[in-house]
């Protein structure tokens, strides 16, 4: 599943640099390139730019230098809408805390980002939120709010709404921060299989060396810059 | 548009109790505002049925708008020297030509006119004086441009021919003075001239002044109590769409000179205490709504408040700026509306309400309950001001809302 040589990378950082209005650089003259099918762990010390680097590749953020690159794209001339679009229909999220609506149910959280998109009538939408429900093991949770589930449901419930408008790639910041170990493997197992089965590019922050251990490659950045690249495992 | 709409009323109903306040808000607004025009145009509105019923609606006055102008200041209207204290020169009040007149406007589509004679005269029965206006009337013409015969309570308008001196006096007039139908009192005009005149007719209509003040008699008896020959100082106009009477009014004075008055003009003191009744009523509804309008502000604001984080969440999704500003504009839209439909049902319970209290005395109209008047547009006024106010007051939150970086709120909350 990985890019061909003369495929453009699915994501490519180009000496992004990102710097706050006041003058505070998160990230400097940082240049990746991440291929289909790649499961990459971004380590490094707390304030060390995994996050910033994490929300400028997620299009959440702009680089202030440099330019992120989707599937070959420019996404320097992508406008707010444009970027939006992007995010919905190629992306998908996975934060620390779990983010879901509090008011809903696991399987309405799942159909929001599917009824945004509206490529599929509501039977459909509702077949693939419960697909992706049961492939998580969430099949009893669906009709649960999340104050009725338990943290690992509710990643995991988080887990299946990023992967509801079948991303090509999926960015998970401290996935497993507020998990216990068994819960924390749980999602990197789901992780893996993604990469693995279905061939998605999976790019996580995490501070956890055990769990980066697992990835097939491993950015570490210090003060903002990339320090290594390279496999996991070394 | 659905999905948002869900995620509307989801995040409303999780509020539920502060929802329920500011839409019940919105809702007391809504209903005050349409129970108390119910009753101000109910009145109003039977004011003005009463005017254009009992006055007519055009009359052609023996007068000028303004006075003519002297021959010395046509004669040198850029002279040096001013001329003043000149006296008007005498002549003989009356419609000039008024058979020739009253000829062209029975001619005009939709128009009924009756020449008319009004003067002063002192009614005097035994040892009782009231001064009166005497309306001189042709009966088969005046039956047409007003409605007199209709408020007759006791004889009929043809009567004044079948009768000699024959006069038609309103019920409170004839009260004051202690006569009734068949007897005779006498009538003394300002020229000096006496008649003694039978009562042949009793009419109410509702309005004080006319019904103690006004007598009817033939245009011919009372062109001789006023020393008046063949003059008619008014001409009366009943038109078929009443809405034309100012335009024609316009049209009718600049064609004969004669001062014209449209029942508008008659009237603007009443029509601009209406107006100014009105709007001090929308200024203190409006206000009311404009209170509920904070409500639904500050629930919106919370909300926004509350919901940072989904926000956030909702933007890194894919949800664009347009997308969060219209959930919360929808939130207050949705809680106006609620508000509306609420406030109606209030409003028309409340105008039923008030349909039954009783004030134990007979009111003019004849009734001793209020006049209310039940008209839709006041409700789809009040609801479409409560829609506005609520949706102007979710835009500044929602705005706030649109405009949150979700990077900011993700690393605050992690």
């Amino acid at each position: 599943m990985s890019d061909g040589p003369a495929d453009p990378p699915l994501l490519a950082a180009e000496r992004v640099t990102r710097t706050l209005p006041e003058g505070v650089t998160l990230v400097a003259d940082i240049s990746l390139r991440f291929a289909r099918g790649e499961f990459v762990a971004i380590t490094g010390p707390s304030g060390s730019g995994k996050s910033s680097l994490l929300y400028l590749l997620g299009l959440l953020d702009r680089p202030t230098e440099g330019r992120i690159l989707l599937e070959g794209r420019d996404t320097a001339e992508l406008d707010a809408e444009e970027l939006a679009a992007l995010r919905l229909a190629r992306l998908g999220f996975v934060f620390q805390f779990h983010f879901l609506l509090p008011e809903f149910s696991s399987l309405d959280n799942v159909l929001i980002p599917i009824r945004r998109l509206g490529r599929l009538d509501a039977a459909a939408a509702r077949a693939q939120a419960m697909r992706l429900l049961g492939a998580l093991g969430l099949d009893a949770a669906a009709t649960k709010l999340p104050e009725q589930l338990s943290g690992g449901m509710r990643q995991r419930v988080a887990i299946a709404r990023a992967l509801a408008n079948d991303p090509a790639l999926i960015l998970a910041d401290e996935p497993t921060g507020n998990l216990d170990t068994k819960n924390a493997a749980a999602v990197f197992d789901i992780f893996e299989r993604l990469v693995r089965e279905e061939g998605r590019t999976v790019i996580v922050v995490t501070h956890d060396p055990d769990l980066a251990r697992r990835c097939s490659r491993r950015v570490h950045l210090v003060d903002g810059r990339v320090v290594s690249d390279g496999p996991a495992s070394g | 548009m659905r999905l948002l709409l869900d995620l509307a009323r989801g995040m409303l109903a999780r509020r539920r109790r502060q929802t329920l306040v500011s839409v019940f808000g919105v809702a007391l607004g809504v209903a005050f505002f349409i129970a108390i025009a119910a009753l101000m145009r109910g009145f109003q509105t039977y004011f003005i049925s009463q005017i254009i019923d009992v006055a007519p609606h055009i009359t052609i006055k023996d007068e000028m708008r303004d006075p003519p102008p002297q021959a010395a200041a046509l004669a040198h209207p850029e002279g040096a020297v001013a001329i003043a204290g000149v006296r008007p020169q005498d002549r003989v009040r009356g419609i000039r030509a008024a058979g020739d007149k009253l000829a062209m406007l029975e001619a005009m589509e939709g128009v009924a006119a009756a020449p008319v004679l009004t003067g002063q005269a002192l009614l005097r029965y035994g040892s009782r004086d009231v001064s009166v206006t005497i309306v001189g009337i042709d009966p088969v013409r005046h039956a047409r441009v007003s409605n007199i015969q209709k408020d007759m309570t006791h004889g009929r308008i043809e009567d004044l021919r079948a009768t000699a001196n024959g006069l038609i006096i309103g019920e409170a007039l004839a009260q004051r003075l202690g006569v009734g139908l068949g007897d005779t009192i006498a009538a003394v005009s300002p020229r000096g001239v006496t008649l003694s005149m039978k009562v042949v007719g009793l009419f109410r209509t509702g309005i004080q002044t006319l019904d103690q003040q006004q007598g009817y008699a033939l245009l011919k008896v009372n062109q001789v109590l006023q020393d008046r020959s063949n003059v008619v100082n008014q001409i009366q106009l009943r038109l078929r769409d009443v809405t034309r009477a100012e335009p024609l009014a316009r049209e009718i004075e600049a064609r004969f000179g004669d001062r014209t008055e449209s029942w508008e003009e008659q009237n603007k003191n009443f029509l601009t205490v209406f107006v100014i009744q009105n709007a001090v009523m929308y200024s203190v509804t409006g206000a009311i709504l404009l209170v509920a309008a904070f409500g639904i502000y500050n629930i919106i604001s919370t909300v926004v408040y509350e919901k940072t984080r989904d926000i956030a969440i909702l933007k890194s999704l894919g949800f664009t700026e347009r997308d969060i500003q219209m959930l919360f504009l929808v939130q207050g839209i949705v809680a106006g509306l609620l508000g509306a439909v609420l406030g109606c049902v209030l409003g028309a319970v409340m105008i039923e309400g008030l349909a039954q209290v009783r004030f134990g005395v007979e009111a003019p109209s004849g009734s001793d309950r209020f006049i209310l008047a039940r008209d839709w547009r006041v409700y789809l006024l009040a609801s479409g001001f409560a829609v506005l106010a609520a949706g102007i007051a979710a835009v500044i939150p929602a705005r706030r809302a649109s405009r949150l970086d979700p990077v900011q709120v993700v690393r605050g909350a992690a």
